[in-house]
């Protein structure tokens, strides 16, 4: 791998690779000095144009614990918000020596502009851009997944070298602005899962009906199997309370009753079924508090599983090895 | 300095070989090939195997003067149209400060003439400073010294319909024209690109085709209830090439124009997220490639225009949200339309010359422009060489704009030489001279 821009570039081998080594970096996470000495004297930059608390402190714990030298680069208070171009500051950061650029942006597409442009030599690492993608976020979710649902629990390196296949997954909420939901359903469909989208029809995009996947407005029929067969896994992505302004859909209430997830709707799934969210949640919304904190939920999961991907992530392109 | 020139052996239109003489600003005469002789003094031009166009009229061009002159001057911008083979050219009124005023449309006239290079027809504002609250004052401009015949807001759309309808109606008054600029402005909010497909992959807002079809449905009525002539800017869309043939045929006095980037280019090339592809109205899909071509083919649409819109580097080498939209254009605008509607077979040279020329200059009002290349006419021409190919480089253009989505493209046909009313601004492909601003001859308003 020369940089991490998108999901739909990962061969099936190269995916299955980077959850691979992930489960040898979670191994290494078990032991009382966690720290690794694999990336040591190199620069890894995480520049974020956006806020993003939760995913800058993962990917700068996985740099750390590989040793990599970390410097963030946080938009707000910095020269972006004087209106420097990230021209320039792909330039200044090349000029001092990044050997991987960790980019988050709200313009859909920065990333790929970035690597392609010549502004950086460096790897680059799409940590979400705009509503394109968020390709960590679905490698850590099909990490999970795997464990859960291939490996037979929350250690499961017995998953190793499997894949997802004959697995269904159901991803209910806000698809159309979702760039976790774009990388998931190429994600897994090279995984050879099954996956279901479920929203309103605002909030899918035109063109929906040529993703691999299928899509449905009715999220009991989904859940109750009556769309693509059993499901083992459902995936609630966050909805932005300001999308009722732009009558998406008429209320929050409205959104909870139709497509939010709680205990009735979680008892439709077959037991083994997993819960997960890529957070921030919005309990109420689009989550209830009895779901996120029951027993089918794999939420808190999800953020350790994060560490250990972005350190497989990072580990695959700047040692060189192709994955 | 000469002002005769023989044109030796060059096809007109396509037809059969002749030979023109340029004298005093006009076509002097015209000749089977090899049976004029050169009167002392003249400039000889060999034109075998060149065929010869009246000279293109481009109805919708950005010279960003006054305000932008980072992105292009009258000067630079009229030396790219003279290279591109047009000897006249609308400039577009969203300068700043916006031509909505006698004064800066008058200003800009001026600063044609001063260049030298072709006719600038300024576009006076539809409502002032493009702001779609009232009319600018239309009489005034059209009563200027630079004649304006054409309004219009491009850039934004007049969404207002009682302000659309006044302006049609207000404009019949001196035989003017509103040009529109069709985006249904609610729906177009944030939008990055074509809506489809590719812009749900991408992840970026679309740009539905309904917004740019729906305005032109309500355009068409109203001018057929108020009886004026409306001009439709840069058609993208099959639909709208078919309610401005649904609007042809029920007597509808409305002309269409199409660009050449929407006549080649999809919106799949947007995938590499390169800003250069960035354009308003976005590209749109092959089927709409198709049905454009087909529009220009059958009449529905009469024009092509280049909607030539120079920007600076910084606003193009950037992230696709935050780069500007628009496309330089002028000088590869030939050449697109012979690879897209010539060489396809929808369009034959006299075709080609009506849609670049002849009918942009009727609609435009442009009276000395747009002939035949017959006796007693303007000596506006263009001499085009249809076998030369050559390779877009945007570094080497006249334009300062360095935003062609056809860089690195091979494209066909070559302008090989430019003459506004006699005088050649362009030989040998490359700029000659230009125009004294007092040799204007009495065809200049």
């Amino acid at each position: 791998m020369r940089h991490l821009l998108s999901t739909a570039d990962l061969s099936r081998t190269e995916a299955v690779r980077v959850l691979d080594v992930a489960e040898q970096m979670a191994a290494t996470q078990q032991r009382e000095i966690k720290k690794l000495p694999t990336l040591r004297g190199r620069t890894v930059v995480n520049l974020f144009f956006e806020d993003s608390t939760r995913t800058r402190i993962s990917f700068e714990t996985a740099a750390k614990r590989l040793s990599a030298d970390v410097i963030t680069f946080s938009a707000k208070g910095s020269s972006v918000s004087k209106g420097e171009s990230l021209k320039d500051t792909a330039l200044t950061l090349q000029a001092m020596g990044a050997d991987a650029v960790v980019i988050r942006h709200g313009s859909s597409g920065a990333p790929l502009r970035l690597a392609r442009s010549g502004w950086t030599s460096g790897a680059v690492l799409n940590a979400g851009d705009g509503t394109h993608e968020h390709p960590t976020q679905a490698l850590l979710d099909a990490f999970t997944l795997r464990r859960h649902l291939v490996g037979g629990g929350p250690a499961g390196s017995d998953a190793t070298g499997s894949d997802l296949a004959g697995k269904h997954v159901v991803v209910v909420g806000d698809v159309l602005h979702s760039r976790v939901a774009r990388s998931n359903v190429h994600l897994l469909h090279v995984l050879g899962a099954r996956t279901t989208l479920v929203a309103p029809p605002t909030l899918l995009p035109i063109g929906v009906e040529t993703w691999p996947c299928a899509v449905s407005y009715d999220l009991d029929a989904a859940l109750a199997g009556d769309v693509q067969g059993p499901v083992d896994a459902v995936m609630a992505l966050r909805v932005q309370l300001e999308r009722m302004d732009a009558a998406y859909f008429p209320s929050a209430r409205e959104y909870s009753r139709r497509y939010g997830l709680d205990a009735r709707r979680l008892a439709l799934l077959p037991p083994h079924a997993s819960l997960l969210h890529p957070g921030p949640m919005n309990r109420g919304l689009e989550i209830t508090a009895e779901a996120a904190d029951g027993a089918r939920s794999r939420i808190v999961e999800q953020v350790t599983n994060g560490v250990a991907v972005r350190m497989a992530a990072l580990y695959l392109l700047l040692s060189g090895e192709d994955a | 300095m000469t002002t005769t020139t023989l044109v030796r052996g060059a096809r007109p239109l396509g037809a059969e070989p002749r030979d023109l003489l340029l004298r005093d600003g006009l076509v002097a005469e015209v000749a089977p090939a090899g049976t004029l002789t050169a009167p002392d003094g003249a400039r000889t031009v060999e034109a075998e195997g060149l065929v010869a166009l009246p000279g293109l009229v481009d109805l919708h061009t950005h010279l960003r003067e006054p305000g932008r002159e980072d992105a292009e001057t009258v000067d630079s911008g009229t030396r790219a149209a003279a290279l591109g083979g047009f000897t006249a050219v609308h400039a577009m009124a969203n300068t700043a400060p916006v031509a909505d005023t006698a004064g800066v449309v008058e200003q800009v006239w001026r600063l044609g003439r001063e260049a030298g290079w072709c006719d600038v027809r300024p576009v006076g504002a539809v409502t002032v400073g493009l702001e779609g609250q009232r009319l600018a004052e239309l009489g005034a401009m059209a009563d200027s010294a630079a004649g304006v015949r054409v309004f219009s807001d491009d850039g934004k759309c007049v969404f207002d319909a009682v302000l659309m309808r006044r302006a049609l109606e207000y404009v019949k008054a001196f035989d003017g024209v509103v040009a529109q600029h069709a985006q249904e402005p609610r729906l177009t909010e944030g939008a990055q690109m074509n809506e489809g497909a590719v812009s749900g992959v991408l992840g970026l807002r679309g740009w539905p085709a309904v917004a740019e079809e729906a305005v032109i449905a309500r355009d068409v009525l109203l001018a057929g209830h108020v009886g004026s002539r409306l001009h439709v800017c840069h058609l993208s869309t099959a639909g709208s090439v078919e309610i401005v043939r649904w609007a042809k045929a029920r007597g509808v006095d409305v002309t269409a124009e199409v660009t050449p980037h929407h006549l080649l280019l999809t919106d799949e090339l947007v995938r590499g997220y390169d800003p250069v592809y960035k354009v308003n109205p976005p590209l749109r899909t092959d089927d709409d490639v198709r049905a454009l071509r087909a529009g220009v083919a059958d009449g529905t649409i009469d024009v092509v225009a280049t909607d030539h819109a120079p920007h600076p580097v910084e606003d193009k080498d950037c992230e696709w949200s935050a780069a500007a939209m628009g496309m330089t254009g002028l000088e590869t605008a030939l050449s697109v339309v012979v690879q897209a509607l010539v060489e396809p077979g929808h369009l034959d040279w006299a075709g080609v010359a009506r849609v670049m020329s002849q009918t942009p200059a009727r609609i435009g009002r442009v009276g000395s422009q747009g002939g035949s290349l017959e006796v007693g006419e303007a000596a506006n021409l263009v001499l085009v060489d249809p076998a030369a190919r050559w390779t877009v480089d945007p570094a080497a253009m006249a334009t300062k704009g360095r935003n062609s989505p056809f860089a690195g493209r091979e494209l066909p046909a070559r302008v090989v030489a430019t003459f506004w009313e006699g005088h050649p601004t362009v030989l040998d492909g490359a700029l000659a001279t230009a125009r004294p601003a007092e040799a204007g001859s009495t065809w200049t308003r």
